[in-house]
């Protein structure tokens, strides 16, 4: 027999503190020693600065002993699929961060096969996490699903291609879509604006669905909800990348040099590189809970209904 | 809410609680890294705070099992951890009820609030078992609601459409009762602990430790101890499952010289130097429950729930829930209990 009673029952005659509100403390040293894994993918054609942005983001340099191919070589390239994990410790704190890089996306003359190797690889994890998760010791389980996708697009045509509309929609069922648009320098601020309407209304048109980030819950701090409204309405993020510390108005900085002046890769009037690490780090746990509450959860019930294991 | 004192308790062991502010960042650190040579500050300790915050927020499960003989204290005791009316005793059991002729599982659940915390509390009390002329076996009921637990976990787990926050009903933790004899522990207590600590967390705990005297209870703690271990029984925080140096130089001691925990337990309240504290009013003195020189309340107190609380719940979970399914698995084949059969599934949902 189980009785329920409601909500918020303390017995006023005996007040005091019992001690169970230290329990998200306890999660949380158990959180610190355990530390956490994150997988990034990142898709978009050669040159459009993809493995500049990354090292930015996370400060390393993934890419050391890179060869950039010609463009005789590209011709004959399929799809690559390249993992490398790097280990960030911050105050304590570990993170294993996995990138997958596509090269050979969007490079051949006829890309239509070109996303197959993609999906196929997003599959693969999700089959590989629920082999392990139904099999019997299930103890040290490695996460290899992709939990986010930043999807690039060329800030040189007029919005989205053919090849990005199609890509997105194969996907936007099994991965969380970030787009982002690479090289912002390239374009002034007008221009930026209009562009970024723009692929939002073909991302409307088309019924891409891409990663929406949740609101902000009512008992945040003002500052917070704030910035996930700015947050909210600067997708997808216009960014530049650089590793460079170039001297600009008597400090060092990330950015890229001119003849007409410094682009600053963190100032936020320059582009939305800030914006979009912010978006990365206060979001990165719930990217992992769509991922595995929705993705991971559609794929698990159509493998299931389809039978076998 | 509650209003007035309890306000300023709550603020003073709140400092427990350490409130982060949000990191912003601002200022570049220095490199620090295990493959990688940081320039700067990223951000990524933020979140572990933001996990914090949702655990907060989503609220938790938490089952406690209380086991031992009649008139040993047990519903009481919980009502002394938690504070509040949790126990049987106070959903309208009646004193003067007939002790059941079988042993029965009684599950009362409440939500209690702290500091913004939400707990789904379950106690579940066992009334009858030890009580019998004959207790042979008594301990198999508690098995089979503790297995059944397991099941239903696993049921869901398996599902193909299946719930994001599985209802958790498993039990915990499970507190064993020892009665204050000063000898040993009784066969019955050895027979139980012995089958069911490899399938539940048990803390034993002596009760009504107001019985004893400041020797007798450290003599009898001793010879309890070495019983157990003898007997091969293995009670929370388990040995093999301490996982890292920390928590073993933690854990030992607590192992060695604090269990099991010598306790009283009290919901009402006196007046005792000023202060109003909970105890047990005799006519030589009043026995304070919080008071660590009278016995060792505090101690199991802050053990259960204000520092291996989510431990309990992991070695639950990653331990004996795990093994547990492993023998269904193993049973079956290999294969889940429940196949894809959408029919089979409508049923268990019942």
């Amino acid at each position: 027999s189980f009785q329920q009673q409601p909500a918020q029952f303390t017995n006023p005659e005996t007040p005091g503190y019992v001690g169970f509100a230290n329990l998200p403390n306890q999660v949380h040293r158990k959180s610190v020693k355990k530390g956490f894994e994150f997988t990034l993918m990142v898709v978009g054609e050669s040159g459009l600065g993809k493995s500049t942005l990354i090292n930015s983001l996370f400060l390393t340099d993934l890419y050391p002993e890179r060869i950039i191919p010609g463009a005789a070589e590209k011709i004959e390239r399929t799809v690559q699929i390249e993992a490398s994990t790097v280990e960030i410790e911050e105050r304590g704190v570990k993170l294993r961060l996995t990138v997958v890089d596509t090269p050979g996306y969007g490079d051949a003359i006829n890309c239509r096969d070109c996303f197959k190797t993609i999906i196929s690889y997003i599959d693969e994890q999700f089959e590989r996490y629920l082999h392990d998760e139904s099999g019997l010791n299930r103890r040290h389980i490695i996460d290899n699903r992709v939990h986010c996708c930043f999807y690039f697009i060329s800030p040189f045509g007029h919005g989205l291609k053919p090849l990005d509309v199609e890509f997105m929609k194969a996907i936007h069922n099994k991965v969380n879509i970030v787009p982002v648009i690479a090289k912002a320098d390239t374009l002034s601020l007008r221009e930026r604006e209009r562009l970024k309407k723009r692929i939002l209304d073909e991302i409307e048109e088309h019924g891409i669905k891409i990663y929406h980030l949740p609101d902000a819950e009512s008992d945040e701090d003002e500052d917070f909800k704030e910035q996930t409204r700015l947050l909210k309405a600067s997708i997808p993020f216009c960014v530049v990348g650089s590793n460079q510390l170039i001297e600009a108005k008597g400090k060092k900085v990330r950015g890229r040099l001119y003849p007409w002046g410094v682009v600053e890769v963190e100032n936020p009037e320059h582009n939305d590189f800030l914006k979009l690490r912010t978006m990365l780090i206060t979001h990165m746990q719930d990217l992992q809970e769509v991922t595995q509450d929705l993705h991971y959860e559609n794929f698990r019930s159509e493998r299931l209904k389809r039978g076998g294991r | 809410p509650c209003a007035g004192p309890v306000e300023s308790r709550n603020e003073a062991a709140m400092s427990e609680l350490v409130q982060e502010p949000r990191q912003k960042p601002v200022v570049p650190m220095k490199p620090m890294g295990i493959n990688a040579n940081l320039l700067g500050y990223i951000g990524i300790d933020t979140i572990i705070e933001q996990m914090r915050k949702k655990t907060m927020k989503t609220g938790f499960d938490f089952n406690i099992m209380v086991v031992g003989q009649s008139g040993l204290g047990k519903s009481t005791l919980v009502n002394t951890l938690f504070k509040s009316q949790v126990s049987r005793k106070s959903s309208g059991w009646n004193r003067e009820e007939k002790i059941p002729k079988t042993v029965e599982i009684k599950a009362i659940g409440h939500v209690i609030e702290e500091g913004g915390v939400k707990m789904k509390l379950t106690v579940i009390d066992t009334p009858g078992f030890g009580d019998q002329i004959n207790n042979e076996n008594c301990w198999e009921p508690i098995e089979k609601y503790i297995n059944e637990q397991y099941e239903k976990f696993l049921k869901e787990e398996v599902n193909i459409a299946r719930k994001k926050r599985i209802p958790d009903t498993r039990v915990h933790c499970c507190l064993y009762f020892i009665s204050p004899t000063g000898h040993s522990l009784r066969p019955l207590d050895l027979e139980f602990m012995k089958h069911l600590s490899k399938v539940v967390n048990i803390i034993p705990v002596i009760a009504k430790a107001d019985t004893m005297t400041l020797e007798e209870k450290s003599e009898f703690k001793q010879r309890v101890r070495k019983e157990l271990e003898v007997n091969g029984i293995e009670f929370y925080p388990q040995k093999e499952f301490d996982e890292d140096l920390e928590d073993k130089t933690e854990n030992d001691k607590i192992r060695q010289e604090s269990m099991p925990f010598a306790v009283v337990g009290s919901d009402k309240e006196y007046q005792v130097n000023g202060k109003r504290v909970l105890g047990r009013k005799t006519p030589w003195g009043i026995i304070e429950v919080e008071n660590l020189t009278h016995c060792e309340f505090a101690l199991l107190r802050d053990f259960v729930i204000r520092t291996h609380l989510q431990d309990l719940k992991e070695v639950t979970h990653n331990i004996h829930y795990e093994t547990y399914r492993a023998k269904r698995l193993n049973d079956n084949g290999g294969l889940p209990p429940m196949a894809v059969e959408t029919e089979e599934n409508n049923e268990s949902n019942l």
